[in-house]
């Protein structure tokens, strides 16, 4: 199962709220390309080397990716990242290791961008990783230090991934009534076989084109298996959608090519995910935005996204035996809670259904549905909610 | 049978009448009775004999030369002449012995100066040495040897005495003058004896090394068996007399104890100064018993019982004999029987113990001090820091107190860390009147007085009951005009409420400062933590700096680095506001803080540098000079033929 929960608050302490270096650094992003990129690495480079030569205690100033630092935007429904900003600094017997790590993340951004490569996080990780001379410590033991340190690079370059010459490892697949352009090469998309296409980490428009099309809307599904189902049964030809599935939470890649498939095709988006905490939670990240990368909320959220199911009322509704139900554990009872808390699900019909399941007290995978019929939820489930309009906002 | 057989025997003696058994009553020499009686004094076995015969004689040695206000020097020689056969030289720089008394202070027991006056001094009955020149007679047949120079520019004398057991008297079996004596003035002592020399606990060697403790002032030099049995087949060894030569150069040039090649120990002075001379008192009323007073009375000079307590006790003023004869009459029941005008002469059984019970209800000044002549925190210091490798010195002295009437004071002092053993028991050393004590560890005050110390509020681990575990020695030195030992041979210190009150104040006196100073230490751990955590990640990052902007050169980002990261962790409480920039001390701040650092401010207190911590992780630190006997060394110590236990 691909991981659903945000990351762990890495930066625990939030520091002064009006930091004058800090509030500076508000993510402006006007122009997006590799070459300021690396010239705010040197900048940062030299910002350190300078603080270090008039015998201060060097640091630099990295957003705070947590709870405590994003805001929900009402009006634009949006969760935006706050101005908070924590000093990383070297001399801190807490924080010295984070800083040579992000030394060492940035030096190697630096070297992609030079030698204008990508490569992926995990490739990073190894190029980073080795051991410091004369000691028996290793830069980096675990891929799992490396990620949040780009991810806090990224938001301290007030850059994206792509621009540090980074990619996340791609994973999701699309098929539907479309014909795009990938790296020059023209794609039909209703022609992908059983296993559709790989949605690359990019899909910057230079990158993918959208040529022709006659999809209605666009269909996120949780599960890669589920999805298959979908393309199996040719969902997508019957109904005129795009079927997507993102493997669990959706990467970036997954993310920002609905919002563009939205934004620029006008595509209604719908949400399909398990009935539980972790499945409302996907939703609301490609509905707000996530906690952790708040600050591409505004290129990759879809406000109008629609949550089409499952809801916790569809078991009655669409009368699925009980013993395809599995009893919520005490995690995700409590994660459910977590959820009815963020402000961007406290409108009313958000908090029944939350209310509903807690009370039923089980969740409802998709493959649930097949207990019915194995098409069940392509044949009667789905195009019946679409016709109500059952959905949530 | 039998029955018949004994009946016949006992007639005998029945026969005999009281002038027959007159004829066998005679007096008992003293001489006779340590011939038989030898263990009391400490000659219980070869082992404990070669001990107690050097401890006698250094002890004799040093009391002479601090009486004479010299510094001492003080030479111990133990040559191997068989397998359980042993020459013993002891010889000291001090005053000599005048060439009448020689017979009297070696060949007599219980002669001396020191038994008859209130005064501390570290030999108290004077019975040690003659007994010693005794044992070494009985075991081997032969006579003691002493040879005394008294005066510089006169020949010295040297005689060969033997006791007589009978007449408790020293038969001079041969004496000559020489010229070669090697100091000014001075004595030296040879006894031959059956013994046996052992390494370890209760040995010899260390017997020398707590004396070279509390006797900073003294210089030893000590050559053992060892030194000795390898010179002839040792080629490369130097012999003898040169070892000894290079030691006395050494004496004079070491801090620290140091062993020659040729295996001569030698102990340098530490401190210059003499100790100061103990001034003589009387005996405090409340210090003596009624036996003693009934002796004193036929004994005195005065002749009217006023002058009596006046003259021959201390704190005794017109008004409170007095008051000691108002208190005696209303015990005795009668008006007016004694005043201070009657005759001393007139003074029986019934009237002694009045006044022996009115003294006892009485409160009285406590005794004088001025008798007391404690080694000195600052000497005992000097003392631990010569004689044992640690990191940690601090010691106390307690002001004098009163046990019994006898006036006593309490010095303790603690070595903590460096080479000591870091897992085992703490070492308690113990001492009375500057002399070490080896046995009987169990029975002593001191040993208590350590168990029942809470060390574990000063940092180190106890278990319940006993002493701590850790890199510890814990010394205690009794000075008293009266030690009170448990048995004659002055192995442990009576266990009296007050001597270890005292102690135990002592120690958690010097206990709060070890604390002090553990909380520094796991500071600057933590601190050189801190530095070691910044020094490695300086190299990556300065490289790092460098792939970003070439202009960056890793060597002075580097040296810019390590320049701040010193500073960083040098002041660790420095605050820093949110720009990273330091808030700024101010001269005064400094200044304060340095007033409240308890250590750099205390005096008493003494930190070696015993470099970086290795040597305290080394588990063989513990076995220092390699002798297998060191570390088979049994769980108590006591290991006694138990005649005392």
């Amino acid at each position: 199962m691909a991981k659903k929960t945000t990351k762990k608050k890495t930066t625990k302490k939030p520091t002064a709220k009006s930091q004058p270096a800090a509030s500076k650094k508000k993510i402006v992003r006007k122009k997006r390309n590799a070459a300021d990129t690396g010239a705010r690495l040197v900048d940062m480079a030299n910002s350190v080397a300078d603080q270090i030569s008039r015998e201060m205690d060097p640091g630099v100033h990295i957003p705070t990716r947590a709870l405590s630092n994003v805001n929900f935007d009402k009006k634009s429904g949006l969760i935006v990242m706050g101005s908070n900003a924590q000093r990383r600094s070297f001399f801190n017997v807490g924080m010295a290791k984070k800083f040579m790590q992000t030394t060492l993340v940035a030096a190697g951004c630096k070297q992609l961008i030079d030698q204008k490569k990508t490569t992926s996080i995990r490739d990073l990780f190894y190029h980073t990783k080795h051991t410091i001379p004369g000691t028996k410590e290793n830069t980096f033991d675990e891929q799992s230090e490396s990620d949040p340190i780009i991810e806090d690079l990224e938001v301290a370059m007030a850059s994206l991934r792509e621009e540090l010459g980074l990619f996340a490892e791609p994973k999701g697949a699309m098929v539907g009534p479309m014909v795009i352009e990938d790296n020059g090469d023209t794609i039909d998309l209703s022609k992908m076989g059983s296993g559709g296409w790989a949605i690359p980490s990019i899909v910057e428009d230079h990158i993918i084109k959208f040529k022709r099309g006659g999809a209605k809307f666009v269909l996120l599904i949780e599960k890669g298996a589920v999805w298959r189902r979908f393309s199996e049964d040719r969902f997508w030809e019957k109904h005129k959608c795009m079927i997507i599935h993102g493997g669990g939470q959706p990467p970036r890649g997954v993310r920002r090519l609905m919002w563009r498939m939205h934004q620029e095709l006008k595509l209604p988006v719908y949400v399909l995910v398990d009935n539980d905490p972790w499945g409302y939670y996907i939703y609301s990240v490609v509905k707000q935005g996530s906690i952790n990368l708040a600050f591409e909320s505004q290129r990759m959220a879809i406000p109008a996204a629609r949550f089409i199911g499952m809801s916790a009322y569809d078991a009655a509704k669409f009368d699925i035996p009980k013993a395809v139900s599995i009893n919520l554990t005490e995690q995700d009872k409590r994660r459910a809670k977590e959820v009815a808390a963020y402000p961007w699900f406290a409108s009313k019909p958000w908090q029944r259904e939350i209310r509903q399941m807690l009370k039923l007290g089980v969740k409802l995978e998709l493959e649930a549905l097949s207990n019915k019929d194995f098409s069940f939820i392509t044949e009667q489930y789905l195009p019946q909610k679409l016709k109500d309009k059952q959905w949530l906002d | 049978m039998v029955a018949a057989t004994r009946k016949k025997k006992s007639k005998a003696p029945r026969g005999r009448d009281a002038d027959a058994l007159a004829a066998q009553q005679r007096e008992i020499s003293v001489s006779e009775f340590f011939a038989k009686n030898r263990h009391l004094l400490g000659f219980d076995n070869p082992r404990k004999a070669l001990l107690t015969t050097i401890k006698e004689a250094v002890d004799n040695a040093l009391d002479a030369c601090e009486e004479a206000g010299m510094l001492p020097n003080i030479f111990v020689g133990i040559e191997p002449l068989a397998e359980t056969r042993f020459r013993v030289t002891v010889r000291d720089n001090g005053p000599g012995i005048v060439r009448k008394q020689v017979e009297n202070v070696f060949g007599r027991l219980l002669y001396g100066s020191k038994f008859h006056r209130m005064k501390m001094s570290r030999g108290q009955q004077g019975i040690g040495i003659a007994a010693a020149g005794m044992y070494g007679l009985m075991t081997t047949g032969k006579p003691m040897i002493i040879h005394t120079k008294p005066h510089k520019n006169k020949p010295s004398h040297c005689l060969t005495l033997a006791i007589d057991m009978q007449k408790n008297k020293a038969e001079v079996h041969d004496e000559v003058e020489r010229h070669d004596f090697p100091d000014d003035t001075g004595t030296e002592v040879v006894i031959e004896l059956e013994a046996k020399f052992q390494r370890g606990r209760q040995s010899v060697d260390e017997y020398l090394q707590q004396t070279a403790i509390a006797n900073p002032h003294a210089q030893i030099i000590y050559q053992p068996p060892d030194a000795c049995i390898s010179k002839e087949e040792q080629a490369s060894m130097p012999s003898l007399i040169d070892d000894y030569q290079h030691a006395t150069q050494l004496a004079e040039t070491s801090s620290e104890t140091v062993t020659t090649p040729g295996g001569t120990v030698v102990f340098p002075r530490a401190v210059k100064e003499l100790p100061e001379e103990p001034k003589e008192i009387k005996p405090h009323p409340k210090g003596i018993e009624l036996g003693m007073l009934l002796k004193m009375v036929k004994t005195t000079q005065a002749t009217q019982l006023g002058g009596f307590l006046q003259n021959d006790f201390s704190r005794v003023s017109l008004r409170v004999a007095n008051e000691i004869c108002k208190r005696a009459n209303k015990i005795l029941g009668a008006d007016d029987t004694i005043t201070n005008r009657t005759w001393v002469s007139k003074i029986g059984h019934a009237e002694a113990e009045a006044i022996y019970k009115a003294i006892q209800e009485m409160k009285l000044m406590a005794p004088p001090t001025d008798c007391l002549s404690p080694i000195g925190d600052d000497v005992i210091r000097a003392g631990l820091l010569k004689g044992i490798k640690a990191e940690f010195y601090t010691s106390v002295t307690r002001p004098p107190a009163v046990y019994r009437g006898n006036p006593f004071q309490i010095e303790i002092g603690i070595a903590f860390g460096g080479e000591l053993p870091k897992e085992e028991p703490s070492r308690v050393i113990r001492f009375a009147n500057r002399v070490p004590l080896l046995y009987q560890r169990s029975a002593c005050c001191a040993f208590k007085a350590v168990q029942e110390t809470a060390w574990r509020n000063y940092g180190l681990s106890q278990p319940k009951g006993s002493v701590p575990i850790g890199p510890l020695t814990v010394m205690v030195h009794m000075a008293s005009v009266w030690v009170p030992f448990t048995s004659e041979s002055k192995e442990a210190i009576a266990d009296y409420d007050e001597i270890r009150k005292e102690m135990k104040l002592a120690m958690a006196e010097c206990g709060r400062k070890l604390k002090t100073y553990l909380n520094r230490r796991a500071k600057v751990r933590k601190e050189n933590e801190r530095r070691g955590i910044f020094e490695r990640y300086i190299g990556e990052i300065a490289q790092a700096l460098n792939t970003i902007d070439p202009k960056l050169k890793p060597q002075t980002i580097r040296d810019q680095f390590e320049h701040v990261a010193k500073r960083f962790t040098e002041t660790a409480d420095l605050q820093f506001d949110q720009d990273g920039n330091p808030v700024k001390v101010t001269q005064k701040e400094k200044k304060v803080r340095k007033q409240r650092d308890p250590l750099a401010a205390d005096d008493s207190i003494v930190i070696v540098d015993r470099g970086n911590g290795t040597v305290l992780d080394d588990d063989d630190s513990s076995a220092d000079n390699g002798k297998p006997s060191r570390k088979s060394r049994e769980d108590d110590g006591d290991y006694e033929d138990g005649l005392f236990d």
